[in-house]
C-alpha cells in the first residue's frame, strides 16, 4: 500500500491522476503534462514534494558529521544558507544527492530523496559514534510544497510578510505563510525556474491543505497550475537536474555524473575522497552527457546506446522536452565521445537513431 | 466523460475499429487517449504489412509513457495516417476522426465476435477503472 502525503485528498479533489512513486501515492498529472510544464516555465507551477525525506543533524559536532558525509563544503555556508551536495560511498559513488540547510553550526536540515531515506538515516547513524550530535527523522513533521516559475514570488508574497526579495537563491528564512507560523521558506526547487519550497509544520493535519488551497486561489489569475510527477520530470531534465536511481546511483561516481562542482577536495577529508582523487588522477573513463535525439521518436530510460557497432551503455533519462520541443536525454558515454557535437546512436525499439551530444543545461532561464 | 461512438467496435486493448464492408479503420479509444495524456509521437507500420488480431502494429507515446498498439482484427494495412507524424496531438483531440491510425483490408471480415459494442466497452472501461 503506497503512503499518502497530507495533500492526498487535495490531489484527488483536483482530478490528479495518482500513481505510485518511491512508495508514495502521488499525482502524475492533473490537466496535462505539457500544460503543467509550460505553466511552470511561463507563469507558475505548484508541486507536492512532501514525500521527500527530511533529517535534522543537531549538536556541537553537527558540522563535523555533515562535512564528513557530504562532498560539498558545508563550512562555507552562512547560517540561513543552503547547498546542493552528495553523500558518497567509500568508493566515491553516489549514495544520495541532497540539499543541506544550515541553521547554524550545530543544526542542519538535510533533505534527501524519498527512496533513500531509510538508507541515509542508517548511514548517518553509523557515523554518530563518538561524536556529539543527534539525528532526527523529521520527515513526517512537515509537508513540503514547491511553487516554481516567474510568477512564484508574486503569488507567495501575497501570503506572507517575509520579504521574499531578501531571500537570495539557495537561502531560506522561517516565518508565517498563509497564517501558518514556523514555515521554512527556501528559494530552491527542481525545475530550472526561480521559486520556493515551503516546509509546512504539521502540528495541525489541515495545515498543508490550507496552504496548498490558498496558493492555488491566489495564483489562479497568474496562471498557476498544480503539477504532477510527469512535468516535474520533464522540467528537471530540461534543466539537467539529475534524478537519483536513474542518472546516478551507487554504481556511478560523482565525477562521472559531472558533479565535480560540488566535490570540494580542498575542504579536508570526507568519505569517498581518496577514491575520487585516485579517479581524478587516473582520468575518467566515462562521463554523463546531455544529448538530443535527431529523430521524432523520444529516447527513454534504459534504451541502449551504441557507438559504431558496440553497445556502450544505456539512456539514464530521456523524454520529450515540452518547452524546447526536442527529444532530449542523458547517458554515460566513453570519455572520448563526450565532446559537444559527437554523434552516436540510441536504439529505439528495433531502430538505431542518431543522437548528438549537446551543451547542458538544455534549458536555462533568463535572469 | 469519455465518448464511445456506436459505429465502432472495441477491443480489450482499447483500440477501436470502424468496419465498412471488408475494410476497417483503426485507432485508440477516448479512454486510451485520456489515460495516456498528451500524445507526442506515433509510430505506425508500412502499407501492405499484415497483422493478426492482437498483434502489435505500432507505438503511441505520451510525455511520460510508451504504449504498444494492438490490432483489433486481422488485416493488411492499406493506408496509414501520415498526419500523425507532424500532429500526434490529433489522437487526443479527435481519437475517432482525424486521430485514426491505420486502414486495413480485413483478413476475415466475419470474425468480429471477440470485439465489444460501445455499451459493452463502456462497462468494461468502468470495471477496469475501478480496479
Amino acid at each position: 500500500m503506497a503512503k499518502q502525503t497530507p495533500l492526498y485528498e487535495a490531489h484527488k479533489a483536483l482530478g490528479g491522476k495518482m500513481i505510485e512513486f518511491a512508495g508514495w501515492s502521488l499525482p502524475v498529472q492533473y490537466s496535462g503534462a505539457i500544460e503543467e510544464h509550460m505553466a511552470t516555465r511561463e507563469a507558475a507551477g505548484l508541486f507536492d514534494v512532501s514525500h521527500m525525506g527530511r533529517l535534522e543533524v543537531v549538536g556541537p559536532d553537527a558540522i563535523k558529521v555533515v562535512q564528513r558525509l557530504t562532498t560539498n563544503d558545508a563550512d562555507r555556508l552562512a547560517d540561513g544558507q543552503i547547498q546542493y551536495s552528495v553523500m558518497t560511498t567509500p568508493q566515491g559513488t553516489v549514495m544520495d544527492d541532497l540539499t543541506v540547510y544550515r541553521f547554524n553550526r550545530h543544526f542542519f536540515l538535510l533533505v534527501v530523496n524519498a527512496v533513500n531515506l531509510e538508507k541515509i538515516y542508517r548511514w548517518i547513524c553509523q557515523h554518530l559514534v563518538g561524536v556529539e550530535a543527534s539525528l532526527y527523522d523529521v520527515s513526517r513533521r512537515y509537508a513540503q510544497i514547491a511553487i516554481q516559475g516567474p510568477a512564484a514570488e508574486d503569488i507567495l508574497q501575497s501570503l506572507t510578510d517575509i520579504e521574499l526579495d531578501h531571500i537570495r537563491y539557495y537561502w531560506f528564512d522561517v516565518g508565517e505563510v498563509a497564517g501558518i507560523p514556523r514555515t521554512i521558506i527556501s528559494r530552491t526547487g527542481y525545475t530550472g525556474e526561480d521559486g520556493f519550497e515551503l516546509y509546512i509544520p504539521m502540528d495541525k493535519e489541515t495545515n498543508a491543505e490550507w496552504v496548498w488551497g490558498r496558493l492555488l486561489e491566489r495564483g489562479r489569475h497568474e496562471g498557476l497550475k498544480p503539477c504532477g510527477l510527469a512535468s516535474r520530470n520533464t522540467l528537471r531534465l530540461e534543466a539537467k537536474m539529475l534524478l537519483y536511481g536513474n542518472d546516478m546511483d551507487e554504481t556511478t561516481t560523482v565525477l562521472e555524473a559531472g558533479l565535480d562542482w560540488i566535490t570540494k577536495f580542498e575542504k579536508g577529508d570526507f568519505i569517498g575522497r581518496e577514491a575520487l582523487l585516485r579517479q581524478k588522477e587516473a582520468g575518467l573513463k566515462r562521463r554523463l552527457v546531455g544529448f538530443e535525439v535527431l529523430d521524432r521518436a523520444p529516447a527513454r530510460e534504459h534504451y541502449p546506446v551504441w557507438i559504431d557497432d558496440q553497445m556502450v551503455g544505456h539512456v539514464t533519462s530521456g523524454s520529450p522536452a515540452p518547452f524546447l520541443k526536442k527529444n532530449i536525454g542523458l547517458a554515460y558515454l566513453p570519455i572520448e565521445y563526450t565532446g559537444v557535437g559527437t554523434r552516436f546512436h540510441v536504439q529505439i525499439r528495433d531502430r538505431r537513431v542518431e543522437a548528438q551530444v549537446v551543451p547542458t543545461p538544455f534549458y536555462k532561464r533568463k535572469k | 466523460m469519455a465518448e464511445y461512438p456506436d459505429d465502432c467496435l472495441y477491443s480489450k486493448d482499447h483500440e477501436w475499429v470502424r468496419i465498412e464492408g471488408t475494410t476497417g479503420v483503426v485507432g485508440i479509444t477516448d479512454y486510451a487517449q485520456q489515460s495516456l495524456g498528451d500524445v507526442v509521437y506515433v509510430e505506425l507500420p508500412s502499407v501492405n504489412q499484415t497483422f493478426d488480431a492482437g498483434e502489435a502494429f505500432g507505438t503511441v507515446e505520451s510525455v511520460k509513457a510508451v504504449s504498444e498498439l494492438f490490432m483489433p482484427v486481422a488485416g493488411q494495412v492499406t493506408a496509414v495516417n501520415t498526419k500523425l507524424a507532424d500532429s500526434p496531438e490529433l489522437v487526443n483531440h479527435d481519437p475517432y476522426g482525424d486521430g485514426w491510425m491505420v486502414k486495413i483490408e480485413l483478413t476475415h471480415p466475419d470474425e468480429t465476435s471477440h470485439l465489444m459494442s460501445a455499451s459493452a466497452y463502456e462497462a468494461y472501461v468502468k470495471a477496469e477503472a475501478s480496479k
